[in-house]
C-alpha cells in the first residue's frame, strides 16, 4: 500500500504525517493525534458523530481518506474552546441542557458552529435542515435547536463577529 | 429542620456537561494502552445450523495474531443468565448463557470464535482464515410457527420452543362478554426495533500487576463482572470493570456485550485488548425489542363502559432466553391498559426462534401492549360512535382502583389529569382538518402506564457513599452506570440539597465495580428511585451528625438548625448563630468522627408469583403518561408528517428539570417513528437493515414542536416523591401516532410497520368503499 506525506493544521497546530492511502481522517485524528472528540458512529457518513470543520465547513471525517485532507485546516470539538473556556456554541449546549449521553455532542457542536458561520441568524427550519446529517438518539433534538438559537442570539447581542464563534 | 428546597426541581447543569461539550469526555473507544491488541469476533454465517468443525490453524499462523479462541478455550462456556441481581430467582427466569457457539447454532449473530491481533486489519484477516463447517438447518423465524406441534426445535432438546407461559385473570370473562353490547376484536403486531445508540459496543481490558482482569467497558450492568469471573474461572474479586460513561444504552447494553470477549482475550494473551463493534455488527448482534403478536377482544356496554377484556400475546424471544421472561412479565402486567376493567384475562407465551435474541429495549415489554391496548380504545370508540377521549375518561383508572392482579398501585394515579391536559392542549390547535396544500390532518392521543423499579421478587437494592472532605467539599461514590440520563449528577444534586451545598461542591465518582458501592443496574427506570433514595439516606444520616456537632458548638438545639448556603445556621437567629459548613467538618475530623457514610436502600421484597395465576404486586409503582399527536397525511403519496407532539407525564416530583424534560422529549422521539419508519427488515433470521442508511431513525428535520407537560403529584416512591421517567417517556407515543393516522384518513392500522405504501393503499381502498 502506498504511503504519502501530508500536512494538516489541526486546532491551530501544524502537523506533518506519513499516512497510508487507505487511512481515514477520523483514524488519524483519533489514533495518531489523540483527538478523540470526533467519534466513530457508523463509518459510512450517515450519523455525523465524526463531524469536524474543514476551514469553516463541516465534513465527515470517517468518509475522507487522510491523504485527501493534505493542506487542510481542521478544527475538532476540542479546538473550539479557548484556554479551557467553552465557545459560544458549546456554552449554549450546556445552558440549554442539549447534552445527554454526549456521544454525538462533539459532532453536533461542530455542525452548529459551521451553520452559524454560514448563516448567523438561522430560523428553526434552517437549523433543522442543517442538522439532517447529525443523529442524536437521546435528546429528541429540541434542546439542540434551542441551543443554536441561543448561541446566535448571544453572538448578535454581544456584537461578536464570527471569528469569535 | 426542613427548610425550603434549594436545588430540587431546578434546571441544573450536570457535572459532566462541560467535558462533553468540549469533546473531552472519554467513551469506551477513546482509551488505549501501549502494547494493546485488537479483538474481533467471528459470527455464524447461518441462523440455524450445527457447528460440525472449526479449524483455527491458519488464523493462528498469520503473523500478528496472538490468540484465537473457540468454545473449548473458554473455562466455563455455559452458565445461566444473570442480570446483576443478587438473588437467585430460578424457575423459568434464568436461561442458558453460552459464551461461544458449540453444537447447535441458534442465530446468525452467534459468536463462534474470538481473535486478538496486533492490528484491527490483521484480526479481520484472521477471521477469514478460520475454517468452519456447518450443517445448515431449516430454522424457524416466526414464534407462531415455533409454537406449533412438530416445529423445528431451536434449542435441539426436542422439548418444544416455549420459553415461558404466564397468565393474569380477574373476574369472569365469559359471563361478562354476554352482558356486553359491543365486542371488538383485533390482531396487533409490533416490530423489533433497534436501540441505535450512537456509540457502538466497545471497550478495553488488561491484567493489572496483581493479576486482576481489569476492564474499561461502558455497560448498563456493571454487575456482569460476576458472570465474567465465573466464565474465566476466577473469584469475583479478581475481575473489575472501571466503567465509562455510556454513549446511549436504552436497554441494548443491558446484556453482556464486548466485556466477556475482551476478558477472555486478555486472560489468554496477558496483553491489553481493545474491541469495538462496527455499526453493522452492533445492529446484527445485540438484542432487539420483542416483536409481539397480540389478540385483543374487548367488550363494552353501549354507554361506553368496558366490562371485559381478553388478551393473548405471543412473543418472539429469539435465539436465547436472556431477559425474555422478565419482559414478558411486564407485557402481561401492562396488557389490560390504563383502565378499570372488572373482567380480564391475559395469557402470554414466549417462544424461541432463530432470530437475533430479543431482550431489553426502553419500555421493556410495555410499549408493545400499550400500542395494542391504546389502538383498541380508538377502535372501540369508533364502534360506539363515541369520542375516544370520552371513552377513556369513562374507564380510566383512579386512585384506589385495583389492577387485575389484585395490586392497588401505591402512588397517585394521574391518568385523568393527564388525559384532560393533553386533550385541552391538542384542541387548542386551530388547524383545519385539511391543510391548504391538501393534506389531511389527524389528531389523537394515547395513555400509558409503565412500572419503574425492578420486579419485586428480584429483591433489588442500591448503595451510595458520601465522604466529607476537609475543605467542605463532598466526594460521592456510586457504582451507577451513567447512560446520559444524568443518573450520576442527580445523586450529587440530592446530596447537595440535603447538606446545604451547591451542586458543584459534590463530585460524583462513579462506575467502578471494586471502588464504588454497587448501585445495581441502570435499567428498569430504577436509578433515581433506588440510588436516589440511597443517596438521600446517606446524606440525611450525615446531616444528623453535622447538625449534632453544630449544636454542640453553638448551643442551639438540633431541631432549630438547618443547612443552607454552605452554612449551618439557626432558623430562629440566622444572623447570630451561623457556622460555616467547612468549620463543622474540621471539628468532626479533629474529634475523630467517621467522615464517610454508606447507605443502602432496599426496594419492597416479594416472592416469585405463581406464573399460572399472577397475583399481587409485581413492581413497586407505576409512572403514567399521555401523548397527543397532530399530523398530516398526504393522500397522494401516503407520507405522514408530525406537526405537533404533546408529551405529558406525572413525574411525581421533578428533581432536575433539565433532565426530566430531556427524558420526555427524547423518549417520545425515540418511539414516535417506531410504528411508521424504523424497520429492521429481518428475513429468515437475517437483519437486512444493518446500517444507518437502511435502518432509518428520526433526524432533527423530522421532529415537530414537542410540548412537555410535567405533573408533579408528589406520589412517587423515589426521593422527594419522584417517579421514574426514562422508559415511561416513550410508552404512549406510538399508539398516539397511529390513532392520529386513523383520525386523518379513517383507517386504523394494527400491524407495524405502517409504511407510506400501506397508507396509500388504505386511502385508495377506503375511497373505493365510500
Amino acid at each position: 500500500m502506498s504511503v504519502h506525506d501530508i500536512t494538516l493544521t489541526v486546532n491551530g497546530r501544524k502537523v506533518r504525517l506519513t499516512v497510508k492511502s487507505n487511512e481515514l481522517l477520523l483514524n488519524v485524528l483519533r489514533d495518531r493525534l489523540l483527538l478523540t472528540g470526533a467519534k466513530y458512529g457508523c463509518g459510512i457518513g450517515e450519523c455525523g458523530a465524526c463531524t469536524v470543520l474543514h476551514g469553516r465547513e463541516c465534513v465527515l471525517s470517517c468518509f475522507i481518506p487522510a491523504v485527501c485532507a493534505d493542506g487542510w485546516e481542521i478544527t475538532t470539538a476540542e479546538g473550539l474552546s479557548k484556554d479551557g473556556k467553552l465557545s459560544v456554541v458549546q456554552q449554549a449546549y450546556v445552558d440549554k441542557a442539549a447534552i445527554q449521553c454526549g456521544f454525538c455532542t462533539p459532532g453536533m457542536v461542530i455542525a452548529s458552529t459551521a451553520l452559524l458561520y454560514e448563516n448567523p441568524e438561522p430560523d428553526e427550519a434552517e437549523i433543522k435542515d442543517y442538522f439532517r446529517g447529525n443523529y442524536c438518539r437521546c435528546t429528541g433534538y429540541a434542546a439542540m435547536i434551542e441551543a443554536v438559537k441561543v448561541a446566535a442570539m448571544r453572538m448578535k447581542e454581544r456584537g461578536c463577529d464570527d471569528e469569535e464563534l | 429542620m426542613r427548610t425550603e428546597l434549594n436545588l430540587i426541581g431546578k434546571p441544573v447543569s450536570r457535572h459532566d456537561a462541560w467535558a462533553k461539550a468540549k469533546g473531552d469526555q472519554l467513551f469506551s473507544d477513546d482509551w488505549s494502552m501501549p502494547g494493546m491488541l485488537f479483538g474481533k469476533v467471528l459470527r455464524s454465517k447461518y441462523p440455524a445450523a450445527v457447528l460440525k468443525r472449526i479449524d483455527t490453524k491458519k488464523a493462528e499462523e498469520l503473523p500478528g495474531v496472538k490468540a484465537v479462541l473457540t468454545a473449548k478455550d473458554v473455562p466455563v462456556n455455559e452458565d445461566v443468565t444473570k442480570f446483576g441481581q443478587m438473588r437467585d430467582v430460578g424457575g423459568g427466569f434464568e436461561g442458558l448463557y453460552r459464551v461461544l457457539a458449540s453444537g447447535r447454532i441458534r442465530s446468525k449473530s452467534e459468536a463462534i470464535a474470538l481473535v486478538a491481533a496486533e492490528s484491527p486489519e490483521t484480526a479481520e484477516e484472521a477471521l477469514k482464515l478460520i475454517e468452519v463447517d456447518y450443517e445448515v438447518l431449516e430454522g424457524v423465524f416466526d414464534p407462531r410457527e415455533a409454537l406449533k406441534e412438530g416445529a423445528y426445535s431451536v434449542t435441539g432438546d426436542g422439548c418444544g420452543n416455549v420459553i415461558m407461559r404466564t397468565k393474569i385473570c380477574d373476574g369472569n370473562i365469559e359471563e361478562a362478554f354476554k352482558k356486553c353490547d359491543v365486542i371488538v376484536e383485533n390482531d396487533y403486531e409490533t416490530t423489533p426495533n433497534e436501540h441505535a445508540y450512537l456509540e457502538t459496543e466497545g471497550g478495553m481490558g488488561w491484567i493489572d500487576e496483581n493479576g486482576v482482569i481489569t476492564l474499561r467497558v461502558g455497560t448498563q450492568v456493571l454487575e456482569h463482572y460476576r458472570t465474567i469471573a465465573k466464565v474465566l474461572g476466577l473469584p469475583h474479586n479478581k475481575v473489575r470493570n472501571i466503567g465509562v460513561p455510556v454513549g446511549g444504552g436504552f436497554g441494548g447494553k443491558e446484556d453482556i456485550t464486548v466485556e466477556m470477549y475482551i476478558a477472555l482475550l486478555v486472560q489468554k494473551t496477558g496483553r491489553p485488548v481493545k474491541m469495538v463493534w462496527s455499526r453493522e455488527e452492533s445492529i446484527e448482534s445485540h438484542s432487539k425489542r420483542h416483536p409481539e403478536y397480540l389478540h385483543y377482544k374487548t367488550g363494552a356496554t353501549k354507554d361506553g363502559k368496558i366490562l371485559a377484556q381478553e388478551v393473548s400475546i405471543v412473543m418472539d424471544g429469539g435465539s436465547y432466553t436472556y431477559l425474555t421472561p422478565w419482559v414478558q412479565m411486564y407485557s402481561t402486567f401492562a396488557a389490560p391498559g390504563c383502565y378499570k376493567i372488572p373482567n380480564v384475562s391475559v395469557k402470554s407465551v414466549s417462544a424461541f426462534t432463530n432470530n437475533t435474541f430479543n431482550s431489553a429495549n426502553r419500555g421493556f415489554g410495555a410499549p408493545q401492549v400499550n400500542f395494542a391496548s391504546e389502538r383498541q380504545m380508538d377502535e372501540i370508540a369508533a364502534r360506539l360512535n363515541l369520542d375516544p377521549v370520552e371513552l377513556r375518561r369513562r374507564n380510566v383508572l383512579h386512585d384506589g382502583d385495583r389492577l387485575p392482579s389484585g395490586h392497588v398501585p401505591r402512588g397517585h394515579i394521574a391518568l385523568k389529569e393527564l388525559l384532560d391536559k393533553v386533550n385541552k392542549e391538542l384542541n387548542r390547535s386551530s388547524k383545519p382538518d385539511r391543510l391548504p396544500d391538501g393534506r389531511k390532518v389527524g389528531r389523537a392521543l394515547a395513555l400509558g402506564h409503565m412500572v419503574y423499579g425492578r420486579l419485586n421478587f428480584l429483591h433489588d437494592s442500591s448503595r451510595v457513599s458520601i465522604r466529607l472532605e476537609l475543605d467542605g467539599s463532598v466526594t460521592l461514590r456510586a457504582g451507577v452506570p451513567d447512560l446520559g440520563g444524568g443518573q450520576a449528577s442527580v445523586l450529587a444534586q440530592i446530596v447537595a440539597e440535603e447538606l446545604g451545598l451547591e451542586i458543584e461542591d459534590v463530585h460524583p465518582y462513579i462506575m467502578d465495580t471494586h471502588l464504588t458501592p454497587l448501585c445495581g443496574t441502570t435499567t428498569a427506570t430504577r436509578q433515581l428511585y433506588m440510588s436516589g433514595n440511597a443517596a438521600l439516606k446517606a446524606a440525611v444520616q450525615m446531616k444528623e451528625k453535622i447538625l449534632e456537632k453544630a449544636s454542640a458548638l453553638s448551643g442551639c438545639p438540633v431541631n432549630m438548625l438547618a443547612l443552607k448556603n454552605r452554612k449551618v445556621y439557626s432558623v430562629i437567629e440566622p444572623e447570630t448563630i451561623s457556622i460555616p459548613f467547612v468549620d463543622v467538618i474540621k471539628h468532626l475530623s479533629n474529634d475523630g468522627e467517621v467522615l464517610e457514610n454508606i447507605a443502602q436502600f432496599n426496594a419492597p421484597f416479594t416472592e416469585v408469583p405463581d406464573l399460572n395465576d399472577i397475583k399481587g404486586e409485581l413492581n413497586p409503582d407505576i409512572t403514567y403518561t399521555c401523548h397527543g399527536v397532530e399530523l398530516a397525511v398526504d393522500e397522494q403519496t401516503g407520507k405522514i408528517e408530525l406537526l405537533r407532539v404533546i408529551a405529558a407525564a406525572d413525574a411525581g416530583r421533578v428533581i432536575n428539570r433539565n433532565s426530566c424534560e430531556g427524558q420526555l422529549e427524547g423518549g417520545c422521539v425515540y418511539h414516535a417513528w417506531w410504528p411508521t419508519m424504523e424497520d429492521l427488515k429481518q428475513e429468515n433470521g437475517i437483519t437486512m437493515a444493518n446500517s444507518f442508511s437502511t435502518y432509518l431513525i428520526p433526524t432533527a428535520a423530522d421532529v415537530p414542536d414537542i410540548e412537555s407537560i410535567l405533573i408533579e403529584s408528589g406520589g412517587g416512591l423515589g426521593p422527594y416523591g419522584a417517579k421514574g421517567i426514562g422508559e415511561p417517556a416513550d410508552n404512549s407515543i406510538a399508539p398516539a401516532v397511529v390513532n392520529a393516522i386513523r383520525d386523518a384518513i379513517g383507517v386504523g392500522f394494527n400491524k407495524m410497520t405502517v409504511t407510506p405504501e400501506k397508507i396509500l393503499n388504505a386511502v385508495l381502498s377506503f375511497k373505493n368503499k365510500e
